[in-house]
């Protein structure tokens, strides 16, 4: 068999040559603020790794232009990626004056780089493997773990972002937590109203279009208005209702954010519902009045079951997009990963948009990558069903 | 006869929005209400129309950017040539779209400085993912015996891409064109927190100094424009639709 060139391998190829041998590896600055000086692999290691690393990048260059077997290539793009970050947590230590706590080490653009195209080749390789949606949570659970373990073996201590994250570990947590309330907190509420209003427009026509264009609507606001649209309102009912201000209602802060957010959950869980219970086959439901099943046994033992794939993806759309979304409730005092974002903005300390930034993408991804598979088994469940 | 009701509803809409964006203050007394008794109530440290225009300049240059290298990247793949990149644009379209906009608008900052360009490359980027996935699919869901009968009369693989692939296919990219404004005039607004000149400008203005009036009229003025531009795209996707029934 004669050697045989991978098109997508030249351009992952490319960028990995870029990213190793042209573009600087770590950044290093001597205090927080000070623009950063680039150092390349070789200064940026200690000697041998960075020789190392060179090689096992012009190997892998190799390796990913020719064709090679698919589960070959997502081995090397996974070791690649495990070998690159347990680098960068090297050069951090490496570069770090002993001693010296002001000095700071961040990835540059040719570890991104370098990054992002064994990225590619993992993903590409997930790709054309076709995982079953158990192994692609089980594979997750693999990467969050590895992930866990390095942040818990030290190695990565150097690195600016931590040392963001060291001095303000308690806030993250509470910033975490906040995030995660906000995001899942509104999804569950909108599938608290949702669902039935679905079903309600389902069953009653006449409803449907008024409903969908509301919320259509209420998409179209920016966010950043809505949430500041709705301080006045809850500020209000803080005041002038009993016992909702002990409840937490108050006009800034999570509240506004909270409801913001239920607001655009609405359309994907309420048009998702309809999608779905319009497309529940006439004859499943007529063997079921066949058999005497009353409505409400229908509603919940048939329709709901058959709708339960399309309603898991407007919920996967919602989770998404909550957790994307709950970084802007920083800007009405309602907390989450945007107030590092935020902050970081404000003070050009791009460490700690980062500190904000990477917990947000990954807890999105992690919700998609679980919901997707999710849908995928209930969608074989149906199919098995039927 | 069905459609004249929105029809005047949206001229309503129109007519106001302009009205407002011109002599803003002839609304004064409406927003007055909402502010404290010294507080202005229109926008004051700018004007709307001008925030207005470059809010929509950004918003429509990162579009059409973003539309000429999503249709390019589409019509690579669904060709023979590119057929290898396909599964992993399937999965990077679906990867990009858990990126918060938020961070990629946070992220882009160092790279480029503040002002409009993170804001440019954020929505360049995010404008992407729904314009390539619909033309993903608007050009390998052809019927295949057009296809076929293109190929028969001789046409040349660029003919049937231009006189047939595209034009069918159309309506489709113009639907994810459309999705890609409407997600882009919204998130527009955030790039003002990076000093972007935008409508997002009056938003922020407006929760910094408590102004409900501000935040007010930011919000609707983004929302309104986003209604009357989805609207605009739809319609013309319903003409062409037609068209390409008629034909």
């Amino acid at each position: 068999m004669g050697f045989r060139i991978d098109k997508l391998g030249v351009v992952i190829a490319a960028l990995l040559a870029y990213g190793g041998f042209l573009a600087p590896f770590a950044n290093f600055r001597a205090n927080r603020i000070v623009p950063g000086e680039a150092r390349w692999i070789i200064e940026a290691l200690p000697a041998g790794y960075g020789a190392a690393l060179l090689a096992f990048i012009a190997v892998a260059i190799a390796l990913i232009l020719l064709k090679t077997p698919t589960l070959f290539r997502l081995v090397l793009g996974l070791v690649a990626l495990l070998a690159l970050a347990v680098l960068i947590g090297v050069s951090a230590g490496h570069l770090t004056p002993p001693e010296n706590t002001y000095a700071r080490v961040s990835p540059a653009s040719g570890f991104w780089l370098s990054s992002f195209a064994f990225a590619l080749l993992t993903a590409d390789a997930l790709a054309r493997l076709r995982l079953s949606p158990l192994a692609r949570i089980g594979l997750l659970l693999a990467v969050a773990a590895t992930v866990a373990g390095l942040l818990v073996s030290g190695i990565w201590d150097g690195l600016s972002i931590l040392k963001e994250y060291g001095s303000r570990a308690e806030t993250f947590w509470l910033e975490a937590g906040r995030h995660v309330v906000l995001a899942l907190g509104s999804l569950a509420a909108a599938c608290l109203v949702g669902l039935p209003l679905g079903i309600l427009c389902h069953r009653v026509p006449s409803l449907r279009a008024g409903v969908l264009n509301g919320l259509n609507i209420i998409q179209t606001i920016p966010s950043i208005a809505l949430f500041g649209l709705l301080i006045a309102p809850l500020g209000w009912i803080a005041l002038n209702v009993p016992g909702a201000s002990a409840l937490g209602i108050r006009g800034i802060g999570a509240a506004p954010a909270f409801v913001a957010l239920f607001l655009y959950s609405l359309l994907p869980v309420v048009a998702n519902t309809v999608v779905g219970l319009a497309g529940v086959p006439r004859d499943a439901n007529d063997a079921a009045r066949g058999i005497g099943m009353t409505g409400r046994q229908r509603l919940f033992g048939v329709e709901l079951p058959l709708a339960f794939p399309v309603i898991l993806t407007g919920i996967r759309i919602v989770l998404v997009q909550n957790i994307g979304l709950a970084t802007i409730a920083a800007l009405i005092g309602g907390g989450g990963f945007g107030v590092f974002v935020f902050q970081g903005i404000g003070q050009t300390a791009m460490d700690l948009v980062l500190l904000g930034a990477v917990p947000t993408v990954a807890l999105a991804f992690a919700a998609a990558v679980v919901l997707d598979a999710a849908t995928e088994l209930s969608n074989s469940k149906r199919g098995r069903a039927a | 006869m069905k459609r004249f009701l929105p029809n005047l509803l949206r001229l309503a809409a129109l007519i106001l929005l302009i009205a407002f964006l011109v002599h803003p203050e002839l609304f004064e007394p409406l927003l007055k209400p909402l502010v404290q008794a010294n507080a202005p109530a229109i926008y004051n440290q700018g004007s709307l129309l001008s925030l207005t225009l470059s809010h929509l300049v950004t918003v429509f240059t990162a579009t059409f950017a973003a539309t000429l290298v999503a249709v390019g990247l589409a019509v690579l793949v669904t060709r023979p040539v590119g057929a290898e990149f396909l599964p992993l644009s399937r999965s990077l379209v679906n990867i990009g779209q858990t990126f918060p906009p938020v961070a990629v608008l946070a992220l882009a900052v160092p790279i480029v400085g503040f002002g409009e360009k993170p804001t440019l490359i954020a929505l360049f980027l995010y404008g992407l993912l729904p314009v390539f996935e619909n033309a993903m699919t608007g050009l390998s869901t052809l019927p295949k015996a057009i296809v076929e009968a293109a190929r028969g009369t001789g046409m040349t693989a660029w003919q049937q891409l231009t006189r047939v692939e595209l034009p069918l296919a159309l309506p489709v990219i113009l639907a994810g064109i459309r999705l890609s404004v409407t997600i882009s005039l919204a998130t527009a607004t955030i790039g003002s927190t990076v000093a972007a000149k935008t409508l997002g400008e009056v938003i922020i203005a407006g929760l910094q100094s408590n102004n409900l009036a501000f935040v007010l009229q930011g919000g609707v003025v983004v929302a309104v424009l986003a209604v009357l531009i989805y609207d605009a795209f739809s319609a013309v996707e319903r003409a062409l639709a037609r068209r390409a029934g008629r034909v």
